[in-house]
């Protein structure tokens, strides 16, 4: 069972919810897909023990071939090649390794040459696994589809997804079996959650939600969540004891067996929600 | 002669427009003439490596020289490699600039300038959110 945590916006609480779900869940895996920031290790603490590299295949121009046709940089969609009057230069950092360059090159001047972007890192038992995309680097798709072989299908793996809604966010939502939507109750919330609620539904992916920093009045979300059937699967209340421990790595589930006996029951209730 | 100048407009009054990558046009303009025909720059809504195709869009055009605001690393590597010369130009129009040009008066590009801030670093216009 695959279970992913989004948000559209930043700041939420996805951390809090997919490591507290995958710290309450027996046989489950916690996938840190924020490749550009990932924060989980902060509070899982793993010893990460087993690492691979992640690289993708980029264009290389052999001079001595090349006919200076232009067809190279014509064909690619991401400015990744410009001719000259002297060479073909290539630009790495902006190739998004479709291969198109070297199906058009005639000439056959152009061989396909590794190039490292990122690492994924996992613990002994697989259960914290992250990617990271090295500094730099714009394009974090391909270490995306590199943790995707890190899931164990015989475990419960909770997809700590990016921000947003972008390419990354719906790459690591593909094959996933119920979302998690975490918002909260401020109208910067209620819109992002109205993009992530439409990428779901979009991508037929049965979710809920979880409000996180509710306070007295949660109205404008819960209007929301009636409206597009949405159940609230849990309310994280607005709280200094819950920031003051977050800040120190601990999450709600290590402080207190209240909530652990809350996120066990909604963990618990996941089975049941992803079948419908 | 040709020159191209990057500019806001499609007329040679219209002021040099300072971004290179981004830039709305690419004016070629026959200094001794002083006539000109308009490029639109269709890479400038480009999410990544518009200098870069602004840059083989200036070497397909065959000119002498280019007259700009700023250009960037990757642009400049690209530019670099031509015979084309490179000018910084001066906040005024496109006529303005190529009477500078003609009267020596502009500076040749020394240095590249980075990447420009607030179109993701170079890397696209907003970064997160905006892959692929």
């Amino acid at each position: 069972m695959r279970i992913a945590v989004l948000s559209g916006k930043g700041g939420t609480g996805k951390t809090t919810v997919a490591a507290s779900l995958a710290l309450v869940t027996a046989n489950s895996q916690y996938i840190d897909c924020d490749v550009e920031e990932p924060n989980g290790f902060l509070y899982l603490t793993p010893e990460f023990s087993r690492s691979s590299v992640v690289k993708v295949r980029v264009p290389q121009i052999d001079e001595s071939i090349c006919t200076l046709c232009g067809a190279c940089a014509r064909i690619c969609q991401f400015n990744a090649l410009a001719v000259t009057p002297k060479r073909v230069l290539t630009f790495s950092e902006l190739c998004h390794h479709c291969g198109a360059c070297s199906l058009v090159c005639e000439a056959g001047a152009i061989t396909e040459v590794d190039r490292r972007i990122g690492v994924i890192e996992a613990d002994a038992v697989g259960f914290a696994v992250q990617g990271q995309l090295d500094v730099g680097e714009p394009v974090g798709i391909p270490i995306l589809d590199n943790l995707k072989i890190w899931i164990d299908p015989d475990r419960t793996a909770f997809l700590d997804c990016p921000p947003g809604a972008s390419c990354a966010v719906v790459h690591s939502l593909e094959d996933c079996d119920y979302a998690i939507l975490v918002t909260e109750p401020t109208p910067f919330g209620l819109h992002d959650l109205e993009i992530a609620a439409e990428l779901v539904k979009t991508m037929g992916i049965p979710a809920g939600i979880v409000l996180n920093k509710a306070g007295n009045d949660n109205s404008i979300i819960e209007i929301f969540a009636a409206e597009h059937h949405l159940p609230i699967l849990l309310k994280i209340p607005y709280s200094r004891q819950i920031a003051t421990d977050y800040s120190n790595g601990v999450l709600p589930v290590q402080a207190s067996s209240e909530w652990a006996y809350l996120f066990g029951e909604l963990a618990a209730r996941l089975p049941g929600l992803v079948r419908g | 002669m040709r020159v191209i100048v990057t500019s806001t407009g499609s007329t040679i009054d219209s002021q040099m427009d300072p971004r290179f990558g981004r830039a709305e046009y690419f004016l070629i303009v026959d200094p001794d003439t002083m006539k000109t025909t308009a490029i639109d720059n269709a890479s400038r809504h480009a999410s990544g490596g518009a200098g870069i195709a602004a840059a083989q869009a200036i070497i397909d055009a065959r000119v002498d020289a280019l007259v700009t605001g700023h250009l960037g690393p990757n642009a400049l590597n690209v530019l670099r490699d031509t015979k084309i010369a490179l000018y910084e130009g001066v906040p005024s129009t496109v006529a303005e600039n190529l009477n500078q040009l003609k009267a020596g008066q502009l500076k040749p590009v020394s240095a590249s300038g980075s990447s420009y801030p607030g179109q993701g670093g170079g890397l696209g216009q907003g970064r997160r959110g905006g892959q692929l």
